[in-house]
């Protein structure tokens, strides 16, 4: 009997250590409930969109791209803002996510999307607004969006709200727009006996220049592109925009860049490479590489947007005075981009009217977040990066002059880009897809002395034709 | 005198205990309820992070995502691969990545098990040298070849320049630098198949090398005749785990020339299908470009099987 007892106990403590052990590989596994977001003692406040959000209204927002702990002044401007902006709508509540490193990386972004596990608030770049409508992932604000929403909505740059623009219907408020110019390195400008106030305004200047440069040894290249990564076709499109080119045509399906201007700007790529020796030896360089050559003074110039400087200066330690700004050259046209907000689809109203008056407030308010160029100062940020025309009439007059005014680098050194503006276009249709294709003509360019251009711009030809045909 | 003795009355056999019958079941189910328990964790991981994963690419495969609906479209995004100008070029740089791998990587460790096996002593020391570049990250390995590689200031060229040779572009010569990849990538990885082929060889018996002698081989033959022979199962499965793995190369071709390298040269199926997931937002195409790896990779892991099973017999 007494064995028998025993026998019997030890069953129980065997299924109690079968289910321990599930729950524990359960937890281990990393199930997860997913919060719906919805705030349980949310009010109902008018649904009208083109009424203010009501003060008394209770909302929490979730929103990413808040400044991480790493970046203590963005933060405590984020924070400041959040308060000022509470003075106001006391009752909403701004929920920052920060991510080290780049708000949006293209991986992480594209799992967020599918997951649906955007922010009520998410940060993205212009061009991927087909890919979050492809994804249903955006609502269309254009009823919330309205000039006693965005009080400054008449002097925002038309080309900046039209990239956020799809068959008629916003869906973003932008944030920075650029477009592309061309960064040059003052120091080796000078030891070059070149003018670093007066950067080349044409293709055969840049050749010029960058022989000049090169000859300062060294491992010094006068001019630098990239050929990897999606990049080099990226470029590629740059300088085909530059003298007036196209990478596809208008109608969105043919190739366009197999012709004079294409032929053009591979054969000066390919002789600055091999004929002058000025573009350096090492090639197959994507985006981050370039900027560490020009901040160690080892390129003299490059195309970039003009928020590489503050990266370059803040990331890789140069200065501010050692760098120059021109316009592309060419000066025909240039590739345009940005950053902008979208609202997550499925939201409530009241959570999207209180994401446009954030967004107003901290984004698109001369004087006020972003544009506080005097706090900017006071908090050791950069003020006077170069920029492109993001406001018109007496929004871009005042803060121009607060910018200026305020400014903690020498803005003469940009001059030639701010007074030079070249008309924004922006990229083409599957761009990623057409960048791979047209990265192989880059890298062929600059890694084969025997290229052939014909047969290079010919391939490529062939197979963005491919790529497009499948839209 | 003692009486007369009377045969022994026979006993009656004892009486068989019936509870007793039930207890090795009791143990057995005992047992078996713990190791299942144990084994439950392992199989929720793998259900969650493999098979399923696995279920959801094939589905993935067949389908489309747009405007954040979900359509079956049966084999397009199979064409839309198939019709893709780099399918071709993956494929056939994946293809010629394992051929130089499996001429490398196989042959390289293989006869460096033969070389430290002939040494009587310093054994243990030169297991650890072979065995050092698995330690290292796959990354900082990669960053050390770059180096090496590089057409300026990099270690190869410079050593070109100085013995008076013409220098290499390496990396960047659309001609060789799926080698050089190859190259660093059996550098990196030949550690462990090389400690394979040396308990392979060790194992063998030394009589057989003996008759061989007295037979008049010399080393060549020896190898040939002995060593060959007897490692051939163990030569045969690392041949299919290498080819395995080889297809799925990703990492050394994308830190060391970006990806795509010089004119497409090296771009392998699986950056493809990481450039569909991550750069074209296309995951159904990317999924079935995966599909078709993983058909292709089943046949030879069903041979690799087939040949393990051979090896328990």
């Amino acid at each position: 009997m007494r064995s028998a007892r025993l026998r019997r106990t030890r069953r129980p403590a065997a299924v109690a250590l079968v289910s321990a052990l599930a729950l524990t590989a359960l937890a281990a596994c990393g199930t997860s409930s997913s919060d719906d977001g919805t705030d349980g003692t949310e009010q109902s406040g008018s649904s009208d969109p083109t009424t203010p959000l009501d003060p008394r209204t209770k909302v929490t927002l979730t929103i990413d791209c808040m400044p991480p702990a790493a970046k203590a002044a963005e933060l405590k401007e984020w924070k400041e803002d959040v308060a000022e902006f509470n003075k106001t709508y006391p009752n909403v509540t701004i929920e920052g996510r920060s991510t080290p490193g780049q708000c949006l990386e293209p991986p992480r972004f594209t799992a967020m999307l599918k997951a649906k596990s955007q922010p009520d608030v998410f940060y993205t770049y212009f061009t991927d607004l087909p890919q979050v409508l492809a994804e249903d992932g955006a609502a269309d604000i254009s009823a919330y969006v309205h000039p006693t929403s965005v009080p400054l909505l008449k002097d925002i740059a038309p080309d900046v709200l039209g990239s956020l623009k799809h068959k008629g219907n916003l869906y973003g408020l932008p944030t920075s727009n650029y477009t592309m110019g061309l960064l040059i390195n003052r120091k080796l400008f000078k030891d070059a006996g070149l003018d670093p106030d007066a950067p080349p305004r044409t293709w055969d200047e840049v050749r010029a220049a960058a022989k000049k440069i090169a000859a300062l040894g060294n491992g010094v290249a006068g001019f630098g592109e990239y050929s990897a990564g999606n990049t080099g076709g990226w470029h590629f499109t740059a300088q085909m925009y530059s003298l007036g080119g196209d990478v596809v045509d208008a109608s969105g399906t043919k190739a366009a860049f197999n012709d004079e201007i294409g032929k053009q700007v591979a054969k000066n790529l390919h002789a600055m490479r091999w004929e002058d020796d000025s573009m350096g030896k090492t090639q197959l360089l994507k985006w981050g590489d370039l900027q560490k050559q020009i901040a160690t003074d080892k390129l003299g110039m490059f195309l970039a947007a003009p928020d590489d400087i503050a990266y370059m200066v803040q990331q890789l330690g140069a200065k501010y005075e050692n760098f120059g700004m021109g316009p592309i050259p060419g000066g025909r046209n240039t590739l345009a981009g940005g950053n902008n907000y979208m609202v997550k689809k499925g939201i409530s109203p009241d959570k999207i009217k209180a994401a446009v008056a954030w967004l107003n407030f901290k984004n698109l308010t001369v004087g006020k977040g972003q544009f506080d160029w005097a706090r900017a100062k006071a908090d050791g940020l950069p003020v006077g990066v170069p920029q492109p025309n993001f406001w018109l009439g007496d929004s871009k007059t005042k803060d121009d002059g607060a910018r200026t005014r305020h400014a903690t680098m020498p803005v003469a050194n940009f001059k030639a880009f701010m007074d030079n503006p070249v008309p924004g276009k922006a990229e083409p249709p599957k761009a990623q897809e057409v960048y791979k294709v047209l990265d192989n003509v880059m890298s062929g360019l600059l890694t084969n002395k025997d290229a052939d251009i014909d047969k290079l711009l010919a391939t490529a030809e062939t197979q963005v034709n491919q790529v497009l045909a499948h839209q | 005198m003692p009486a007369l003795s009377t045969a022994p009355r026979p006993t009656a056999p004892p009486r068989t205990d019936p509870p007793a019958r039930t207890a090795p079941l009791a143990t057995a189910l005992r047992r078996n309820l713990t190791a299942h328990g144990f084994l439950i964790g392992a199989v929720l991981c793998f259900a969650v992070f493999s098979w399923y994963p696995m279920v959801r690419e094939f589905l993935l495969a067949f389908q489309k995502t747009e405007s954040g609906r979900t359509t079956w479209v049966g084999l397009d995004n199979f064409r839309t691969v198939a019709d893709d100008p780099a399918f071709w070029q993956a494929w056939g740089n994946t293809l010629l990545y394992t051929a130089l791998a499996l001429l490398l990587g196989f042959a390289v460790p293989f006869v460096a098990a033969l070389v430290i096996n002939e040494f009587r002593h310093g054994q243990g020391y030169l297991r650890l040298l072979v065995y050092l570049p698995v330690m290292l990250p796959p990354v900082a390995a990669v960053l050390l070849f770059k180096y090496l590689y590089d057409p300026g200031y990099g270690l190869l060229n410079e050593l070109l320049r100085f013995l008076g040779r013409p220098e290499q572009q390496w990396l960047q010569d659309p001609d060789i630098s799926l080698l050089a990849v190859v190259i660093a990538s059996t550098w990196m990885n030949m550690g462990g198949a090389t400690l394979i082929y040396l308990a392979a060889l060790q194992s063998i018996p030394g009589e057989l090398y003996e008759a061989a002698e007295l037979d008049g081989a010399g080393l060549l033959r020896k190898i040939w005749h002995v060593t060959i022979p007897q490692t051939r199962l163990v030569l045969s499965l690392m041949l299919l785990m290498q080819v395995i793995a080889t297809m799925q190369v990703f990492v050394e071709p994308f830190l060391l020339t970006g990806g795509a390298g010089p004119e497409g040269s090296t771009t392998t199926v699986v950056y493809l299908i990481y450039q569909y997931a991550f750069n074209f937002n296309n995951y159904g195409a990317a999924a079935a470009l995966g599909l078709m790896l993983l058909v292709l990779l089943a046949g030879f892991s069903a041979a690799y099987v087939k040949l393990s099973r051979a090896e328990d017999e």
